[in-house]
């Protein structure tokens, strides 16, 4: 329906963010009869970080002990803070319904004619659930990305408005019994494969909801790309070695301490990698595990196994970290009625700890908890109708003087220059967290009184650097609460152990001003 | 950054305008797409899947772009590798992702 310019739409459940948590949440809501809208901000089988990637889930058969020994191990690693009951429930679920998506995926035998049903090639997969979703029912529109959630007269989210950027042009209004927020992590627009949509939307529109978070110290995790490439593939990096400007072999670092040394010999220069040790058979292999991985090289001229070539280092914030919206029930729910929140936009802490859940543990997250949350969504049958408004009103005015789009510019460097800063971000103190709190209240201060004019485009703009720059000052204020080292939050300053202190979670709200507080683990 | 729309090999199917989770080109079926927003390019490569006549080229260099006209340019790799589309039929390029797990292990063994 369009109304003055305005499109209407009206769903049972309304997802957002097509990613792989949003496309499982929408599959099984729509395969379980409801009617299903989502929005994509990019385009739902490209956007998202698991598109060009390739995803393994976190799978452990139901073998007596077998389930219980993964969780022991996670736990150990968890250092207080995973919970045993979500670690069996999402890897019962993936176990339980990942292989449905063999119904779209063509799933390729191993050399003993075995199928591995736990690792997918990313491209295909989130086609295939594409097509899934579509089969399915779903309503899905791409290049509309949402701007803010809608409430109604008693406060429940029931909507959300935003733009479309193709298709049906201009804004829109969505309403919808239930919403589910599947919009990511936040990278700080690194050069992070498949992270630029990945703005922290999601954590700024709960956060004006009321939302809180947990856990956004862990957002200090860096990986390996060729030098001023985006292609941040792991897998053939666990055969490398690195050697500063002087050609020296940069020690690998303790445990936890992932990449300080090559962070420190970057600030100083060139680092070089060299890749010499990747055994004959990997190398052949390698074009067919990953495509993807050899394009960097090949288009440059570089032979890697040959040669020893540059690198970056790119921030993962909280996408391979962990942090993100505090979860306040047991089926994903935020503590804001009507809000779930799934995948990397919500705090995985109950299931990887202060360490990261890339690798395996976050594709199962993403998708147990989009299904549970789908589910839980459904069971709670809400329907909506009658008038809903928008949680904050800066949104309306939009005769206000235009943001000038260099200034807004500069503001996402200043950000980036905080947030993506290796060498201090993998070894933080007091003092450099204060500098970086200090920087980005600056960028808040010529940020927010700044009406939000201009075309639809700078407005999106508008709303990614107010997120990003959101999701940095709840990520700086948790990295100085804890003044201890755990995890990949590594504080150079700490005078106690983390094992010395009862385990607690650090909590962060607020957008005018930043909150944080500490809250002890319950037994 | 997406470099290159090799004029004489698209078909104007529109599908890149499509699924590009940027949203770099404009244009739709009938014209060859334009680079209307070159900048906002996440360097993800996969615009080349989706082009079924390998019309794309992305340079891996994210943070400029190269000048560089169709001659200096081979396309199609990706999408070979992938056995995506038209390839997915060639045993050749089966998708040996499987394998992932396994050179990971073979990694963590060596040390
Ligand atoms: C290189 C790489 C490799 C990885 N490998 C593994 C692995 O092997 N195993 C593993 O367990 N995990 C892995 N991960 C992590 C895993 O991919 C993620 O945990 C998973 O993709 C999270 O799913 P998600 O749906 O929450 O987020 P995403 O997949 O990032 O999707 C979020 C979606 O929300 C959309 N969006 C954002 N803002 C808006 C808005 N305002 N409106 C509408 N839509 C919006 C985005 O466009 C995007 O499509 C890897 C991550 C990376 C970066
Ligand atoms: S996908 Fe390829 S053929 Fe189709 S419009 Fe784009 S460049 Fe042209
Ligand atoms: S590389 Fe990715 S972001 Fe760039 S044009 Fe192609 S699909 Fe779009």
């Amino acid at each position: 329906m369009n109304e003055g310019g305005l499109h209407h739409h009206q769903s049972d459940i309304l997802v957002i963010g097509g990613g792989l948590s949003g496309c499982w949440a929408a599959l099984t809501a729509a395969r379980a009869g409801a009617r299903v809208l989502l929005l994509e901000k990019g385009y739902c089988g490209t956007s998202g970080v698991a598109a060009p990637a390739g995803p393994g889930h976190w799978w452990v058969p139901p073998l007596p002990g077998a389930r219980e020994e993964a969780v022991k191990a996670r736990l150990d690693k968890a250092q207080g803070l995973g919970e045993a009951t979500w670690m069996h429930r999402i890897m019962a679920r993936t176990w339980q319904t990942l292989p449905d998506i063999g119904r779209h995926y063509q799933y390729e035998p191993d050399d003993s004619g075995r199928i591995r049903l736990n690792a997918l090639r990313g491209p295909e997969y989130l086609r295939a659930l594409r097509t899934y979703c579509l089969a399915a029912g779903v309503q899905i529109l791409d290049h509309s990305p949402v701007f803010g959630l809608l409430r109604d007269k008693a406060g429940r989210v029931a909507g959300a408005y935003g733009v479309h950027f193709q298709g049906a042009l201009g804004p829109y209004r969505a309403q919808a019994g239930a919403v589910i927020l599947a919009t990511g992590g936040c990278a700080f627009q690194s050069r992070l494969l498949g992270a630029a949509n990945n703005t922290g939307d999601g954590h700024l529109m709960a956060a004006q909801a009321g939302a809180q978070f947990s856990g956004m110290e862990f957002s200090s995790i860096f990986s390996i790309v060729p030098h001023n490439t985006t292609m941040s593939r792991a897998m053939i990096y666990s055969f490398a070695r690195y050697l500063d400007n002087a050609g020296q072999e940069i020690a690998p670092d303790a445990e936890g301490q992932s990449f300080l040394g090559v962070a420190r010999a970057l600030a100083q220069g060139r680092v070089l990698c060299d890749l010499s040790a990747a055994p004959e058979t990997v190398r052949a292999q390698l074009p067919l595990i990953s495509p993807n991985v050899m394009l960097p090289f090949r288009r440059q001229g570089i032979d890697p196994f040959q040669e020893r070539f540059p690198i970056d280092l790119v921030g993962e914030g909280t996408i391979r970290g962990v942090g993100g919206i505090r979860l306040k029930g047991e089926n994903w729910q935020t503590g804001v009625p009507g809000l779930y929140a799934t995948g990397d936009v919500a705090s995985r802490e109950s299931v990887t700890g202060p360490i990261s859940g890339g690798g395996a543990v976050n594709a199962a997250w993403a998708l147990s908890s989009g299904c549970l949350a789908a589910e839980a969504a459904l069971a709670e049958g809400h329907v909506s109708t009658g008038e809903l408004e928008p949680f904050t009103d800066n949104e309306a005015c939009s005769n206000g003087q235009n943001g000038s789009d260099s200034r807004e510019k500069t503001i996402r460097k200043q950000i980036q220059a905080v947030m993506l800063d290796a060498p201090t971000q993998l070894s933080r103190n007091a003092g450099n967290l204060r500098a970086a709190r200090n920087a980005l209240e600056n960028c808040h201060d010529s940020l927010t009184y700044s009406a939000p004019g201009g075309s639809w485009r700078q407005r999106q703009q508008r709303r990614e650097t107010q997120a990003l720059l959101a999701v940095a000052r709840w990520c700086t204020a948790s990295a100085l609460e804890r003044t201890e080292t755990l995890g990949m939050h590594r504080r150079e300053d700490a005078i106690t152990k983390a094992s010395d202190v009862p385990a607690y979670h650090v909590i962060s709200s607020g957008l005018e001003h930043v909150q944080s507080r500490r809250e002890a683990v319950h037994a | 950054m997406i470099e290159l729309i090799l004029e004489a090999q698209c078909t104007a199917c529109g599908e890149c305008v499509t699924i590009c989770p940027s949203n770099v080109f404009d244009g739709g079926p009938g014209g060859v797409p334009v680079l209307a927003r070159q900048q906002d390019c996440q360097t993800c490569f996969l615009c080349e899947l989706y082009c079924e006549t390998d019309a794309l080229f992305v340079h891996p260099d994210a943070t400029a772009t190269h000048d560089l006209t169709a001659i200096d340019v081979a396309t199609g790799d990706y999408r070979r590798d992938s056995g995506w589309g038209s390839w997915a039929e060639d045993a050749q390029y089966r998708n040996e992702h499987w394998r992932m797990g396994d050179v990971f292990a073979l990694a963590r063994s060596r040390t």
